[in-house]
């Protein structure tokens, strides 16, 4: 019984960013000492100083480029949010709605990026709005999918209750509904992020191969064509780091919102 | 203590049959009145949650009439709390005047004093996580009593606690009767508990579910641990079980 939640929490355990940072270090320093033992040129695979060399000096382009995919990242991932919440709740208020549209999103979902890209690209004139409308079709399914699930899963007796009191349909939504399906929500977001970030490389590159984009994946394919394969890793590492400073801003905002109510985001005593 | 006020619900030949087929109870002429402390007690399967949800108004009678207290006449209290999760103590008590269009501010004032009536203050901004069981269903006792309700359904509230808890919460609750004076039907599948509490007991039999007797429980309230282990306590028990063992066997 926790009459009191007052049982101390364990200190913040140090070897969970210690382990996998000294994993890290070990291998990188590896591969450092392996390019320079067997002295690989740089165009075959670079070491990790040279890449940190480069990402400093070419800072300037690199950073432009990871601003306009990060800026098609998140508005796919806005849109994506925002999109799939209310269609999500239209499906929950409306069976007639899901059943009818439910197997277009699924479509949408299994169609793979790369397939429609190009079609897309041809269709819409403005580079940025054909990027933005691949990585949202990436990042729309899971949240709506996810979504849904959880407004149907509030609490039955919950319900009940709600019809005792003569709730309105909107009460209902509100106020049991949306609480209910917001760590589904969440953890849909999770997975989106991620994906946008995919979607809006994937599509960069098609785009890339008709000279027509200018974010991290055209750097790559442009320093390919060069055989500048340092900035290559570069640019390689900077898609890496967005994509886990994503998920790990996501993973956050979940566990503030649910901290104080949901299982998943409770300390274990 | 046994009032004959006027009834407060009554159902007359009142049938349920589920889309499934299965005839959950049937033919039950019941009339609760004004006061009542009434126990529904029977086997598992024997309708008498049915029954409950009939009287609230949660499922409609395939045949007969349920006459109820209408408007926010009736609280409810599940087998299990029932609480929304995400939101404290206080937000789940003051969630059904908030519904009715109370202000945030009253509603929320109400259910504060209603927590502290059913022995929690002090937890108003906890959450159900927090809480122990048997808080959880105080917390469920104070939002269903907190709009004032005339009539009281409990469907088998404490079954899940601990021996402790569920004597302590029967004490909290006859206490609350008194003072309050709501009416009360209460389902439970326990003779003990249906002779410490109620003044009627109505024994249901299964398949299909239906009233096989009724007993009234005449000891005098207030009853308290004394009660208990009195030979009067014994007598009624051993008159309710032999009713029930007849109601089973039929």
């Amino acid at each position: 019984m926790s009459e009191t939640p007052a049982i101390p929490q364990p200190g913040f355990n140090w070897w969970r960013v210690a382990a996998p940072l000294l994993i890290g270090l070990l291998v990188l320093g590896g591969w450092e000492w392996l390019v320079r033992a067997r002295e690989i040129p740089p165009y075959i695979l670079p070491g990790p100083v040279l890449i940190a060399e480069t990402l400093w000096r070419d800072w300037g382009s690199l950073s432009v480029s990871l601003g306009v995919t990060l800026r098609i990242t998140f508005l796919a991932l806005l849109l994506a949010a925002s999109l799939g919440l209310i269609l999500a709740v239209l499906f929950a208020q409306s069976p007639v709605i899901e059943m009818s549209l439910f197997p277009y999103a699924v479509i949408l979902q299994v169609t793979p990026i790369v397939a429609i890209a190009p079609l897309i690209i041809i269709w819409v004139d403005d580079v940025t709005l054909s990027l933005l409308i691949c990585a949202w079709i990436v990042a729309f399914f899971p949240i709506l999918s996810n979504t849904t699930v959880g407004l149907n899963s509030a609490d039955h007796n919950l319900l009940d209750l709600m019809r005792l009191y003569r709730a309105s349909r909107w009460q209902v939504l509100w106020r049991l509904r949306l609480p209910a399906a917001m760590p589904f929500f969440l953890s849909g977001l999770r997975i989106s992020g991620g994906l946008a970030l995919i979607g809006a490389i994937v599509a960069e590159f098609v785009a890339g191969t008709g000279g027509r984009a200018s974010g991290l994946a055209y750097r790559i394919l442009e320093s390919g064509y060069q055989l500048q394969i340092p900035r290559m890793f570069a640019a390689l590492v900077l898609v890496s780091v967005t994509g886990i400073a994503i998920f790990m801003a996501l993973s956050l905002l979940s566990h503030l919102l649910l901290r104080r109510w949901h299982e998943s985001a409770m300390a274990r005593p | 203590m046994a009032t004959a006020g006027p009834p407060v619900v009554s159902l007359r030949e009142v049938a349920k049959r589920y889309a499934t087929g299965t005839l959950a109870v049937q033919g039950v002429d019941l009339a609760i009145r004004e006061g009542d402390f009434l126990a529904l007690l029977g086997p598992s399967g024997c309708g008498k949650s049915t029954l409950l949800r009939l009287i609230a108004g949660l499922a409609e009678p395939s045949a007969g009439l349920v006459s109820r207290p209408d408007g926010d006449g009736i609280g409810f209290v599940f087998q299990e709390p029932t609480l929304m999760p995400w939101a404290t103590a206080e937000a789940n008590v003051a969630l059904p005047l908030e519904l009715k269009g109370n202000p945030r501010r009253e509603a929320r004032a109400r259910a504060r004093e209603w927590l502290g009536r059913v022995g929690l203050a002090g937890f108003e901004r906890a959450y159900p996580r927090a809480l122990s069981g048997g808080m959880k269903m105080r917390v469920s006792i104070a939002r269903a009593l907190v709009t004032q309700p005339r009539l009281l359904l409990l469907d088998e509230p404490f079954a899940a606690l601990d021996e402790i808890t569920r004597f302590r919460l029967n004490n909290d609750l006859l206490e609350l009767w008194q003072r309050e004076r709501f009416t009360v039907v209460f389902v439970t599948h326990s003779v003990f508990e249906s002779v410490y509490l109620a003044h009627r007991i109505v024994v249901m039999a299964a398949r299909p579910g239906r009233i096989a007797e009724e007993i009234a429980v005449t000891s005098p309230y207030p009853r308290d641990e004394a009660f208990r282990t009195s030979a009067d306590y014994a007598a009624h028990c051993r008159e309710v079980s032999q009713a029930l063992t007849r109601a089973m066997a039929a």
